[in-house]
């Protein structure tokens, strides 16, 4: 490794230190704020209490982003093959960014209960955006000449979608998934948070509300950490779908 | 026999050619020969259908058409291969897409691969290998397409001039293997006259036909022929008169 491959870790194992240490010397309360030992020893002392709110969590994003791909890929593909439809959707969609979208979550909550379906829709709402918008300015962004080189090979809308447009846009496509991927958490622990019985933002405030600040970080930890997962999962997917160099 | 007659275009008030005739004989190998921004593309993109002409009358083999987008077969300067396909898949590209027989087409193809110097490389991909290998793997696509009738929009003018030749001899198969019709636009004036039947040259905008040679010395060519050398000097004078108009 060259020494720059080292810098971050470093970079956090001094703030870890700065950390502990300013805790331990200002004799700062584990209620206020514990140091960064309790915060692991909780995480994983309490793996029994948090994995099963994980699992739920866990399961409300990846739905939402299975929903948000089952949605945002055809409508892309439908607003790509009709400009005219373009035309007349892409201001509602748009506009529905200008929604506050984690406004909507007590809204849900009522509507949809305080079962997962609510979280999974809020985790919907917010993916479903990134994925259409990038993947459909994916689309367009194919070179002309390739165009004319289908047509003249008499070449289907189908056959061009499949062998030219979609693997051209395969890259902003995977652009569009990693930042997904990366607001659905959030998504899914507001959803909680506002109104819920299980899953991590749920532990969340139940262990806020009683002064168990190490068990809120340790929460917080393992959501970093399921995040972290998710994002090499789509880096890995990636990989495995584009082996080529973009033109 | 391709013939064109009476195309017009006029783009943004300019005239870029008007009443432009053109014939090419069945199995002929014509090569227009021109500035650069002299309209030759604009033409080669209105008889692709890429653009319309303003007026163009066009028969192919005496059928009357209103282009040739599903008669000619078409290369270019730029590969256009698909960075996600191996060459192999590249060149069988339009046999994918139409509905010729895939295992017929593959044994030609791999056939094509061997003579043009291209085995061993089929499940390469287009970035692992160099422009010239590509060029000739954009060939074989061209010969894929399966059409009696082949546009070369300057395909080789993109390489270096040692590849350059070698590919040159390589068109020259186009017609003495395969029995193609031929309309080559290009600015080298040697690669024309290696490898043409007849040699039209072409004036600045407004695109008009200024001269034509017609060329019977046998291929493959030498640039060590005498008449091809007289040739060359009243070409290239024609071109500076033209430049200088």
């Amino acid at each position: 490794m060259r020494p720059s491959n080292y810098l971050s870790p470093a970079l956090v194992a001094v703030i870890l230190v700065l950390w502990e240490g300013a805790v331990r010397l200002m004799e700062i309360p584990v209620f206020i704020l514990p140091p960064p030992s309790t915060i692991v020893v909780t995480a994983v002392g309490r793996a029994s209490l948090i994995l099963p709110h994980a699992a739920i969590t866990f399961a409300e994003i990846i739905l939402g982003i299975l929903l948000a791909l089952g949605t945002a890929i055809p409508l892309a593909t439908v607003m790509f093959a009709k400009p005219p439809l373009e035309k007349a959707l892409s201001p509602f969609l748009v506009a529905s960014q200008a929604i506050p979208v984690f406004a909507l979550a007590p809204l849900l909550v009522v509507w949809l209960g305080y079962g997962i379906a609510s979280k999974v829709f809020m985790a919907w709402i917010i993916i479903f955006f990134p994925i259409t918008v990038s993947l459909l300015s994916g689309l367009k962004n194919c070179d002309p000449e390739y165009r004319v080189l289908f047509r003249l090979m008499g070449a289907s809308f189908y056959d061009t979608f499949m062998l030219l447009y979609w693997p051209w846009a395969l890259p902003q496509f995977f652009a569009g998934l990693r930042v997904g991927v990366s607001v659905a958490t959030i998504g899914a622990v507001i959803g909680e948070w506002v109104g819920a019985q299980q899953g991590l933002g749920f532990l969340m405030i139940q262990s806020n509300a009683r002064l168990q600040v190490d068990l809120v970080f340790a929460v917080i930890l393992w959501l970093s950490a399921m995040g972290l997962v998710m994002w090499s999962l789509v880096g890995i997917l990636e990989k495995k779908m584009i082996k080529w160099k973009p033109i | 026999m391709l013939k064109i007659s009476g195309a017009a275009k006029i783009y943004g008030g300019q005239t870029i050619f008007s009443r432009f005739d053109l014939t090419v004989a069945q199995g002929q190998f014509n090569v227009l020969v021109g500035p650069s921004g002299c309209g030759k593309s604009t033409l080669f993109d209105g008889l692709t259908n890429v653009i319309s002409l303003d007026k163009m009358a066009l028969s192919w083999k005496g059928e009357a058409l209103p282009h040739l987008g599903c008669h000619a077969a078409y290369m270019q300067q730029k590969d256009l291969l698909l960075p996600w396909f191996s060459l192999l898949d590249n060149a069988l590209l339009p046999v994918k897409i139409g509905n010729q027989s895939l295992a017929a087409m593959t044994t030609m193809a791999e056939n094509l691969f061997s003579r043009m110097g291209l085995k061993g490389y089929e499940s390469h991909r287009p970035n692992e290998v160099s422009g010239g290998m590509r060029q000739r793997c954009a060939l074989v696509r061209t010969l894929m397409f399966n059409r009696d009738l082949i546009l070369l929009d300057e395909p080789l003018s993109a390489l270096d001039a040692i590849t350059r030749r070698r590919l040159q001899s390589l068109l020259l198969l186009l017609q003495t293997e395969f029995n193609k019709t031929i309309l080559m636009i290009t600015h080298d004036i040697e690669e024309a006259l290696l490898l043409a039947d007849e040699v039209y040259i072409l004036s600045p905008l407004p695109m008009v036909i200024t001269d034509r040679f017609v060329l019977d010395q046998e291929k493959p060519r030498k640039f060590t022929d005498p008449r091809l050398l007289e040739i060359k000097e009243k070409v290239l004078a024609q071109l500076q008169e033209g430049a200088h108009r």
